[in-house]
């Protein structure tokens, strides 16, 4: 295998930052296509990603994850806001100067039928990277390939099989050889495993964390529901029409949710007996998910937490630190430590 | 044709499939392969593509054909036609060992060889009528769908446009004043030219709807973002990517819409505004035959069997083939 990756800065370090992140999808009608609205798909996102952890972002289906993470990967450019990668800004690199920046952060998409060209062998698919970034590797492009599915456990004979010859499960782990072909630093994958079957998932979980070790990546896992994160996270961003709402260390946000989202969300997740130690009632949110083209004002859950009062819907509580490593974005939290009470 | 194989790829998990299992199975199959292997047992569409390939063998050894088993198409014959009904000698229109269909009413030119013939034309319009549609209604479909925004809503106006374009009318307007020559070709050759022409200038927003729509639906694929997102440029997307899904429905829209230019050259060719005879034509001669229904209905059988079996092929064979690509779709 070759090895391109560079020395790598020790873990901790921010490899990846955004602040006021945005991206707004306008809304166009008409003959002349002139814009209606916007779809404030994702709406001011601050935080960190730092080498060496497997940062979760969670949330409800539509709140903004998939733009989230293809924001992160540039495949979409930011409406307003700031992408800072190893130190530099890359919210508005051109696509000719994000290439070769390319080959340090990939993405693991949500699909594993759609993310592979049904039209191409997995030989194809897997070596595209090396081809399109112009990578020689020392045994040519196949034997770097058959490494790869090696790698993910596929077999290196299936090199000139087609996509549709393979399992959901399969198919997912051609998208994840394809992903590390190129020796990324940053991997965002974006619900890898909801496509699958409960008894594939944990295999391809598995699989992520043992090439973490493997080639120190640094993880950006998308979700739409706590558990499956639960055990590869080191830290979980908890996200709600666009916006982040919380942000902890995985111990505290899953032991000590403070936003009352979370707790719906934690609600809904079953634990085992052994490990409750509050007697937790599952919260059925009221309504659905409003419309992210006209979302509610100031705090966008007071339509749906049990807790909203007068001030929710007029002030918006900013995502501060309330507890160490532990940012909430709500007037009143739960399990708020006594001191940010006061 | 029961196999429930996913082919274009999208939701569906893919089954393996029975034909599939037995062969080896290191080799990969591609789609094309499978589509392939199902539309060879598809007796009807089968049944269909060799039709299509005698009828385009017997354009192109027309001559020899003729040569061989009639008479040159435009030889009169007036031993074989009474000189007072003017009707051919003998039943059925004059079928004999040396006419095979029998000879024409006033003039006895060979029934057969006008057949033969007639296909030339017929063939030759339709592919290349369908050949301009589909070349104008891909490029013009991809670029619609790709660039989206107004590049498309610009370009979907302007097929509304075509499409309400009174397409017949036109042609007979414009076949009527085709100079005789112009564009360095001359006579038969230009007004050959002209109706290919028409007929493929005004059908490309039947291919531009279509391939707008794959295109559109086609660029929201992951696979594509997944090639962007290891620094593909726009060509290699364009044609890496998206293309070799679209030559499944352009073959398909493709052979469906050849018996619809047949048909169409045919209806030109009824209405005197096609190729000028005398030279053979399916639509020419029923045109003719027209004027001897009521004496002899025989003389309609030839042309029109021969569009009615050569639209039926094409038809059969493009259904054959839909089914073949995108089992879905049926
Ligand atoms: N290209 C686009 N054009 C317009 N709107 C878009 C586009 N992409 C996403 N949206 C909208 O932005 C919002 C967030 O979409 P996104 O795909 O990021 O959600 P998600 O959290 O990934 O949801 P899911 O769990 O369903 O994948 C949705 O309302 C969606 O309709
Ligand atoms: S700010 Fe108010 S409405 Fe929003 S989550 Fe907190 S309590 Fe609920
Ligand atoms: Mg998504």
């Amino acid at each position: 295998m070759t090895d391109t990756t560079p020395a790598r800065p020790p873990l901790g370090d921010e490899l990846l930052t955004v602040t006021g992140l945005q991206k707004y999808f306008p809304v166009r009608r008409g003959l002349l296509q002139r814009q209606v609205a916007a779809v404030q798909a994702v709406d001011g996102l601050d935080f960190s990603v730092r080498t060496g952890e497997t940062l979760s972002l969670v949330g409800e289906s539509g709140c903004g994850k998939t733009t989230t993470g293809r924001l992160l990967t540039r495949l979409i450019k930011p409406t307003g806001g700031k992408i800072v990668f190893e130190g530099r800004d890359i919210t508005n690199l051109s696509d000719g100067r994000m290439r070769p920046l390319r080959r340090d952060v990939q993405m693991i998409f949500q699909d594993p039928y759609g993310s592979l060209n049904p039209r191409h062998t997995v030989g194809a698919i897997v070596g595209a990277p090396y081809r399109l970034q112009h990578i020689k590797t020392p045994n040519g492009t196949k034997a770097a390939v058959q490494e790869l599915l090696e790698l993910v456990g596929l077999n290196p004979e299936h090199y000139n099989r087609y996509p549709h010859e393979f399992s959901g499960g399969q198919r997912q782990r051609i998208g994840i050889a394809r992903a590390l072909a190129l020796r990324p630093r940053l991997i965002v994958a974006d619900e890898p495993v909801s496509a699958l079957d409960v008894s594939i998932q944990a295999q391809v979980i598995n699989l992520l964390e043992d090439l973490q070790d493997e080639f120190r990546l640094t993880y950006v896992i998308i979700a739409h529901d706590l558990s499956v994160v639960r055990h590869m996270s080191d830290r979980v961003a908890v996200m709600y029409l666009g916006k982040l709402v919380e942000l902890a260390d995985r111990k505290s946000l899953y032991e000590q949710p403070m936003h009352p989202y979370t707790v719906s969300l934690l609600s809904a997740v079953p634990v085992p007996d052994t490990e409750r130690k509050t007697r937790r009632e599952r919260i059925r949110l009221q309504g659905d998910v409003p419309s992210p083209m006209n979302p509610p004002s100031a705090c966008r859950f007071h339509t749906r937490c049990w807790k909203a009062q007068s001030v929710c819907s007029v002030e918006e509580p900013p995502l501060v630190e309330l507890a160490p490593g532990h940012q909430v974005a709500c007037h009143f939290p739960e399990n708020a430590p006594k001191a940010a009470d006061a | 044709m029961t196999a429930p194989l996913e082919v274009s790829g999208s939701e569906t998990t893919a089954e393996p499939e029975a034909v599939l299992q037995g062969v080896d199975k290191i080799e990969g199959r591609s789609l094309g392969q499978i589509a392939w292997l199902r539309l060879k047992r598809d007796k009807v569409a089968m049944a269909g593509a060799v039709v299509i390939i005698l009828l385009i063998a017997t354009s192109l050894l027309a001559p020899l054909i003729v040569k061989l088993l009639g008479h040159p198409p435009n030889d009169f014959h007036y031993d074989q036609v009474n000189a007072d009904t003017q009707l051919p000698i003998g039943s059925y229109g004059g079928v004999s060992r040396d006419h095979l269909f029998g000879v024409e009413p006033v003039n006895g030119r060979d029934l057969f060889s006008r057949v033969i013939y007639g296909s030339q034309i017929s063939l030759l319009i339709a592919f290349l009528a369908t050949l301009l549609s589909v070349i104008i209604g891909t490029v013009m479909g991809i670029i619609a769908g790709y660039f989206g925004g107004w590049v498309d809503a610009g370009i979907s106006r302007l097929m509304d446009i075509f499409l309400a374009f009174p397409i017949l009318l036109f042609a007979i307007a414009l076949a009527g004043v085709v100079p005789d020559n112009a564009f360095g070709l001359t006579g038969d050759g230009l007004r050959i030219g002209v109706i290919i022409f028409i007929i493929g200038f005004f059908n490309w927003p039947y291919v531009g709807r279509v391939i707008r729509g794959q295109t559109l639906s086609l660029r929201e694929r992951e696979f594509v973002d997944a090639a962007r997102s290891l620094g593909a440029r726009r060509p290699y997307l364009l044609y890496k990517e998206m293309l070799p899904n679209l030559v499944a429905p352009i073959l398909v829209y493709s052979t469906l819409l050849i018996p619809t230019n047949i048909l169409f050259e045919a209806a030109l060719s009824f209405l005197g505004v096609g190729v000028r005879p005398p030279r053979a034509t399916w639509g020419g001669m029923l045109s003719d035959a027209t004027h001897w229904y009521q004496v002899d209905p025989w003389f309609l059988l030839p042309p029109g069997l021969a569009i009615f079996v050569t639209v039926l092929a094409f038809n059969l064979f493009g259904d054959g083939l839909r089914d073949a690509l995108d089992p879905r779709s049926r």
